[in-house]
């Protein structure tokens, strides 16, 4: 085995047993991108120096005694994170000249932890997107399938864990893009629960939605990651004041008399007979290790969408318009007044969903609207918070599938938007209630992997890692990789 | 709710967009289209349902009135488009 296929949690171990040291493993897995990410598209920014620079001082603290478990281990960063002097676009036009003046709050935890950062991941333009094909930067590819999209927004978080060019990275998730890629690329992927990462210095979209995670091969990376990651921030109005456990010390616990809890609604006709073979046979290795299942009822989950195309679009036209190419970012060519700069910089700027989105807010938040479409749909969350509620009453996990099919084709729902959010039919809700889910890779379907979602009761993460660990001891689903990647 | 094209062009305005006018019918086609999917809602009985605008119900945290923040202008100024002394360059606003 060579350095680029292991594991976080593989890395950790090989630096501390000096097996080979930080700055090794970051220029192999920085050789690989320079060679192999043409094919893949998943970095905007590979930061080299700063890379070496990270892995040089990394192997200098460790050499001085003073390594914790992150101390030179490379990863990288979805590009809705500033990082400091490195360029931040979010996928946009808008922000293609955005050099970050400050880090996130989490870009600084993985600094601290001595995690070595090796750049900057593709992603739909601010992860407004279930495909990545609405990224300025161009469409990532699935490893798995070049002709396939990877899914989205943190398509190239995905591709890149999955391509091995990286063991693990940050990620989003405000309806899916989280989940969806990670299903679509066999690979892990953690949403926690809303307000338990920061998300000062992650570029917001949806604030009432928005939550940082992430990517990674396995569960128990998942758990190292958030281990850095979780944590109240003072700088982050939402974020929750609540001790953080050590999320790798209950990975091994056992899960019998687990009750799993099986939405009908999320097993119904939208799920082809493939995937819904793939996500009972894996339900039945639970079984197998003592968990007991039980069906329950989500019943307005059929609200999900509809509610989320009100609530995320109003709040993502009072987000950007911050980006008004005054203060930083895209400015138009010669504006002849005010309203000219505004008007082009943001028509010039932005792309065609992000548009439609603002779009869709301004409509649903202007004077005589604000009731019959943001208060409804505030509304109508409630009444799907509640269903999750009531639901974790009778079970300790929630288990459905993460999306309808397999990754699909490039420009297989590009041009009808409606088709596209139908996407995300899954994961939408939880995003709703603000809990925490879980994509763990449980199958194929046509050679293309096929995710199981774990949704666990609020601050429930340890809880989702472990199963997820513990599905992983019993299965190789996580360990499979695309063709020709090893 | 299905939106003619000066609607569409209103909305436009309204959110300070430039659009390209040969798209104006694919814009309209694309959000009516959404409008009829989140119109789903307008079916739901939601008379005793208190709106929900944060997951854990948690109220905006208070702090002590004080500075925190250091004047980093030349900082923050170094990306902008265009400065002057200090000053942030736009076109003029008053004649």
């Amino acid at each position: 085995m060579t350095m680029h296929n292991k594991t976080i949690a593989e890395i950790s171990r090989d630096l501390t047993a000096g097996e080979y040291s930080s700055a090794e493993i970051t220029q192999e897995l920085l050789a690989r991108i320079k060679a192999q990410d043409s094919t893949y598209n998943s970095f905007i920014t590979v930061s080299d120096e700063q890379a070496i620079a990270q892995a040089n001082a990394a192997d200098a603290c460790r050499a001085a005694g003073n390594a914790t478990a992150w101390t030179g281990v490379p990863m990288a960063h979805k590009d809705i994170f500033c990082t400091n002097g490195v360029l931040t676009t979010c996928g946009s036009k808008m922000l293609s000249n955005f050099v970050a003046p400050y880090d996130a709050t989490i870009v600084d935890n993985f600094n601290q932890a001595g995690a070595v950062s090796l750049g900057k991941l593709n992603m739909d333009e601010f992860a407004m997107g279930s495909s990545n094909e609405s990224s300025f930067y161009g469409p990532v590819k699935n490893p798995w399938d070049t002709e396939r999209v990877p899914g989205g927004s943190s398509g190239g978080s995905a591709a890149a864990v999955a391509a091995r060019l990286v063991p693990g990275a940050t990620a989003s998730d405000t309806g899916g893009s989280i989940r969806q890629p990670a299903a679509f690329c066999g690979l892990t992927g953690l949403k926690p629960t809303y307000g338990r990462v920061s998300r000062y210095g992650m570029i917001a979209y949806a604030s009432s939605l928005d939550q940082a995670g992430t990517i990674t091969r396995n569960a128990e990376d998942s758990a190292m990651m958030l281990n850095v990651m979780a944590g109240f921030d003072a700088k982050d109005s939402t974020s929750v004041q609540r001790n953080v456990p050590d999320y790798t010390a209950s990975l091994n616990d056992s899960i019998e008399g687990m009750t799993i809890g099986l939405p009908k609604e999320y097993f119904s006709d939208a799920l082809s007979a493939d995937m819904q073979q793939q996500v009972r046979n894996a339900i039945a290795e639970y079984e197998k290790m003592g968990a007991k299942v039980k069906e329950i009822s989500l019943p307005n989950t059929h609200l999900a969408i509809p509610a989320y195309y009100v609530i995320a679009p109003s709040e993502c036209s009072a987000n950007l318009s911050r980006m008004d190419g005054v203060r930083f970012g895209y400015r138009c060519e010669d504006p002849k007044d005010i309203e000219d700069l505004y008007k082009r910089s943001r028509g010039e700027g932005f792309g065609n969903e992000v548009k439609r989105r603002i779009m869709i807010g301004a409509y649903a938040l202007s004077a005589g609207f604000y009731d019959a479409y943001y208060k409804k749909a505030q509304q109508v969350r409630r009444l799907i918070k509640n269903d999750f509620v009531s639901a974790f009453n009778d079970v300790d996990i929630i288990m459905s599938p993460v999306t309808p099919t397999p990754a699909f084709k490039f420009g297989e729902n590009a041009n009808d938007p409606v088709a596209m959010y139908l996407e995300d039919i899954f994961t939408i809700a939880l995003n709703l209630a603000g809990l925490p889910g879980m994509s763990v890779p449980c199958g194929q379907v046509n050679g293309l992997p096929v995710g199981l979602q774990l949704i666990g009761n609020y601050f429930d993460e340890a809880r989702l890692l472990n199963a997820g660990h513990q599905f992983q001891q019993v299965t190789d689903w996580h360990l499979k990789a695309p063709n020709g990647i090893a | 709710m299905a939106l003619d094209q000066d609607q569409v062009r209103d909305i436009a305005d309204l959110s300070r967009l430039q659009l390209d006018e040969t798209q104006i019918a694919e814009y309209q086609t694309n959000l009516s289209n959404i409008l009829h999917l989140v119109d789903q809602l307008s079916a739901v009985d939601t008379s005793d349902v208190e709106p929900m605008a944060h997951p854990l119900d948690a109220v905006q945290r208070l702090r002590a009135d004080v500075v925190t923040e250091t004047n980093q202008r030349e900082h923050f100024q170094k990306i902008a488009p265009a400065v002057e002394n200090g000053h942030y360059l736009v076109p003029r606003v008053v004649e």
